[in-house]
């Protein structure tokens, strides 16, 4: 690979494996991906790809199983509790469930504060409620909620508490999982703008963590498509939804409804099958059960990604060197 | 369903469940019990000297109801209205120390053990389920006998007959709580563990605490009654109201009376903490928000 | 009258409140449409905007301590339904001549009973014809094809199969009693794309068989555009814009809420900059705005639209209640 400037996150066979009574669930299994200052990785998946898990544990609130995370060249994975702390200054993360992610005993000013607390950050009263203030604008919320409390407050704007708190730090890199999935549609395109305003202002890099292709599509520079803990393709965002070459990256395209009338009733191909379970899985391609081109090679061996066009990375037997 | 609605004014969730618990009608009724029953320990003096309560009269014994003894006298002759006055404060002086500290204990214990799940957790479920192998009253009987019959054995006895329960009802709450992606978010920007265990986890298990602590009050005033009532309680004269209760044994035809009032007292108590335990509960549960 | 066009389900002016303790939350205020035989009608809003109440309201299962339908006609096959009797209903309608599928399967079907005699319950609650045992395991049996389910499963709890298998069996149940009318709440909304996918592809081919009118409930304009005949837009318990799909997917004469809601949609197929958002939140149901009930939201916003609430504006088969369309005369409910 050819040397890049400044990657502010590099992952490296990055694992994460649960014990349940089935068995080991890879939830994350070798995941490796790099991400450049300001820029922006989408990751997408159905429910149980393990793209929620890949999130936590790169903020290491889930102990990784194996793999390395480097943040601007340190490596998060191996940090004692003090030095994650320092780190965790640098990352953030929005969480999907504008409901459970914040403390409902708090009131707004005490919620996005309590970063600058804990941390011991703001010498004066005065310097954090004016941070507080300055966060409030930037997410617009209005200056009168400071003393409301979460459960007076709607889901879009529990949101943007969660994206205030995030941003209070002043970090570099955030983590987005799923932060608008629980929210309609015009909310969601309102939190969606804040984001990416945010990211033009403060030059932040976000890994954002969804389902919904349309709008990782609108918001992400690179994508990721994961299936069952792992990547299966990775390429810049145009270029993935123009030249899909995965088939469950196809699959997943053809799947989705599009809000205009030129493919009405042009049924898609639906593929067959259901998401399956990670759980002690034989070496193989995942997809392969679904896979309508599968054969004989796609078991026996995990495919690799590989690079098939300049920037798109391919998991599949059926572009192993042959294109 | 929340919309923009302009709050009139921000009512934090204390005052909400202050305001929500003053609706209901039975739990207020419950409450004044209370506050009626804490009125009386501290000026039961002055309604009725002690020195009443324990002063022998045979030529009074176990007379009815009247003017100068609103509840009849006992056996001998000592009124009966005095005795259960400040009876309220022997048995209280063992049932709130008791369900306090086992509240404590259990929201400590049950933090830790729903925080530290691998293997904090395991060792304290272990021991608990020892101890819950054993009846509660069982092992206060066990306690008192050893150590013999004071209040502050009594008050040993109920918190090792209690605590196992309620630390079990702290874990649970907690374990609840320890899962909520809150906790995950104030790990994520930094927060230590006692962060997370005093700011986060504590607070918002407080007010299912104070269900279960009311709940205990009444169960604990009950086991009180009942351990003295045996005779394994407080020793006569003084008025507990398991005592009385057991004192009034033999009068049951004779004087009914004996037994009726310090029944009353202790149904009225037990029955009032529920109340207001219910009344709570119900001001607290976020579903019944609208 | 028109009992000779095919005209299945009728709502006139439905006014459905519920009454909270000291506030009434106004959820549907004046709801009107028609629905044909087999004909499918997407009703689409965002969360309060009244959908599912309309929906209940068809059905009856309203919670009755809260809910009141304070005005209305909901017509169906020639009765108007707010009319009969609960015990009629349970047993002549619901379920046999109107099914409703839910959002969340897993909480709609009984953890504790085998999927196949949850399916065979629905068919003997409504046993008309008296049918025997065997003849009801048979129709359980092709129910479960129907659905893409292989009939041995039958014996399977809900636990034991996935997010889509379980919606799947939702809509056997639905079905068993071959139903004139089905009310589908958000029936993929819990499920992954490529399984959403699979089960509205199912929806949609069944109803083809088996000529069933639908109602759709839906927040993702997607879906509606491949599924609808007519669309209903919704906001504030009010319907806005009806049409059908051509006319409301077209752009030509929309709702400047509808235009918000495509508006905040991320294209798929050309590069956008940023999303146009409605700015704003829905209004508070206990106190509705006077006038236009999204004037507040509502970036072309009139003086009139303060004051007076809209009328219908019609062409052809679309309506559309704004003050930018019209003469503001426009006045239809029905055709």
């Amino acid at each position: 690979m050819s040397e890049r400037k400044e990657p502010i996150l590099v992952v490296n066979n990055l694992k994460k494996y649960f014990r349940t009574k089935k068995g080991l669930l890879h939830a994350v299994d070798d995941v490796s991906f790099t991400i450049d200052e300001g820029r922006t990785l989408g990751v997408v998946g159905e429910s149980g790809c393990g793209k929620s898990t890949l999130g936590k544990t790169i903020m290491r609130l889930t102990e990784p199983t194996g793999g390395e995370v480097f943040l601007q060249g340190e490596d998060i994975v191996s940090m004692n509790e003090g030095r994650l702390r320092k780190a965790r200054l640098k990352m953030q993360m929005i969480f999907q469930d504008p409901y459970s992610s914040i403390d409902p005993r708090m009131s707004l000013a005490q919620i996005i504060s309590d970063p600058l607390k804990v941390n011991r950050l703001c010498s004066s009263k005065n310097e954090i409620d004016e941070r507080v203030d300055r966060m409030m604008r930037i997410v617009g919320l209005a200056p009168r909620l400071r003393e409301s409390y979460p459960h007076e407050l709607d889901g879009g704007r529990r949101q943007r508490i969660g994206i205030a708190r995030a941003l209070v730090l002043d970090p570099k890199f955030i983590i987005c999982d799923e932060p608008v999935s629980a929210l309609d549609v015009s909310i969601q395109a309102q939190i969606i703008n804040i984001l990416m305003d945010l990211k033009e202002e403060k030059g932040l890099t976000y890994i954002f963590i969804t389902h919904d292709l349309s709008v990782v599509k609108h918001i992400s520079d690179e994508i990721a498509v994961m299936y069952l803990g792992q990547c299966v393709e990775k390429a810049p965002s145009e270029e993935l939804f123009l030249n899909p070459v995965h088939p469950y990256t196809k699959a997943l395209l053809a799947a989705i409804p599009v809000p205009n009338l030129s493919k009405r009733h042009a049924r898609p191909t639906v593929i067959k099958g259901e998401v399956g379970n990670p759980i002690d899985p034989v070496p193989g391609c995942r997809f392969a059960p679904r896979c309508d081109y599968a054969t004989q090679k796609c078991t026996g061996r995990n495919p690799e990604l590989r690079e098939v066009a300049k920037g798109h990375f391919v998991a599949c037997v059926l572009y192993n060197g042959e294109m | 369903m929340v919309m923009n609605k302009k709050p009139l004014r921000s009512m934090s969730p204390l005052q909400e469940t202050i305001y929500r618990f003053s609706q209901n009608k039975v739990s207020l009724i419950g409450l004044a019990v209370v506050l009626l029953l804490i009125f009386i320990i501290i000026f039961g003096e002055f309604i009725s000297p002690f020195e009443n309560g324990v002063k022998q009269n045979i030529r009074m014994r176990l007379q009815g109801p009247s003017a100068e003894h609103w509840f009849g006298t006992d056996a001998y002759g000592r009124d009966i209205f005095t005795r259960v006055l400040h009876g309220t404060k022997y048995t209280m002086m063992i049932a709130f120390p008791a369900t306090f500290i086992a509240e404590v204990i259990g929201i400590i214990l049950g933090a830790c053990a729903a925080f530290y799940s691998r293997w904090f957790d395991n060792i304290l479920m272990r021991v608990l389920d020892v101890f819950q192998a054993i009846p509660g009253q069982l092992l206060a009987l066990a306690v008192v006998a050893a150590l013999g019959g004071s209040l502050f054995n009594l008050v040993i006895a109920m918190l090792i007959a209690r605590i196992p329960a309620s630390v079990r009802t702290a874990r649970s709450i907690m374990l609840s709580l320890v899962g909520q992606e809150y906790i995950d978010a104030a790990r994520s920007y930094g927060s230590r563990d006692y962060h997370l265990i005093f700011r986060h986890v504590i607070p918002n298990s407080l007010g299912a605490m104070i269900v279960s602590m009311t709940i205990n009050l009444s169960a604990i005033t009950l086991q009180v009654s009942s351990m003295s009532y045996i005779g394994l309680g407080v020793s006569p004269p003084t008025p507990e109201w398991g005592a009385l209760l057991s004192e009034a044994r033999e009068f049951i035809i004779t004087a009914p009376h004996l037994i009726i009032f310090p029944g009353i007292a202790i149904l009225l108590t037990a029955l009032s903490f529920n109340l207001v335990g219910d009344g709570l509960r119900d001001a607290l549960d976020p579903r019944l928000r609208d | 009258m028109d009992t000779l066009n095919n005209t299945l389900l009728k709502v006139e002016n439905l006014h459905v409140v519920y009454k909270a303790r000291r506030e009434t939350v106004y959820a549907v205020n004046g709801v009107s449409f028609c629905l044909k035989k087999g004909e499918t009608l997407g009703l689409v809003g965002e969360t309060g905007a009244g959908k599912t109440t309309t929906a209940y309201a068809i059905m009856r299962v309203l919670p009755d301590r809260t809910a009141r339908i304070v005005n209305g006609i909901i017509e169906f096959e020639g009765y108007n339904l707010l009319d009969v009797p609960e015990n009629l209903m349970r047993h002549g309608i619901r379920g046999e001549k109107i099914a409703i599928i839910f959002q969340d399967p897993m909480s709609a079907l009984n953890p504790i009973m085998k999927v196949g005699d949850q399916i065979a319950e629905a068919l003997k609650f409504h046993n008309k014809e008296d049918l025997s045992p065997e003849r009801i395991e048979e129709q359980v049996d092709r129910t479960l094809e129907l659905v893409g389910i292989q009939k041995e499963r039958k014996y399977d709890f809900p636990h034991q199969l996935s997010g889509g298998m379980k919606q799947r069996v939702v809509i056997a149940i639905a079905l068993v009693c071959e139903p004139v009318l089905i009310i589908a709440d958000e029936p993929t909304t819990a499920l992954d794309v490529t399984i959403q996918a699979q089960v509205l592809a199912m929806i949609d081919e069944l109803r083809e068989k088996l000529g069933t009118a639908m109602i759709l409930i839906t927040h993702d304009l997607g879906i509606v555009a491949q599924m609808c005949d007519n669309v209903a837009i919704m906001y504030a318990g009010e319907i806005i814009e009806i049409g059908s799909v051509e006319d409301i997917y077209s752009g030509k004469m929309q709702h400047p809420y509808t235009a918000g809601l495509f508006g905040s949609l991320p294209d798929l197929e050309k590069k956008t900059d940023r999303l146009h958002p409605i700015e704003g939140l829905m209004p508070d149901p206990t106190d509705l705005p006077k006038g236009c009930k999204f004037n507040p939201r509502c970036p072309r916003c009139m003086d009139i639209c303060r004051n007076v609430q809209p009328e219908f504006t019609v062409e052809g088969t679309h309506k559309v209640a704004c003050h930018l369309y019209g003469s503001g005369k426009g006045r239809g409910i029905d055709e």
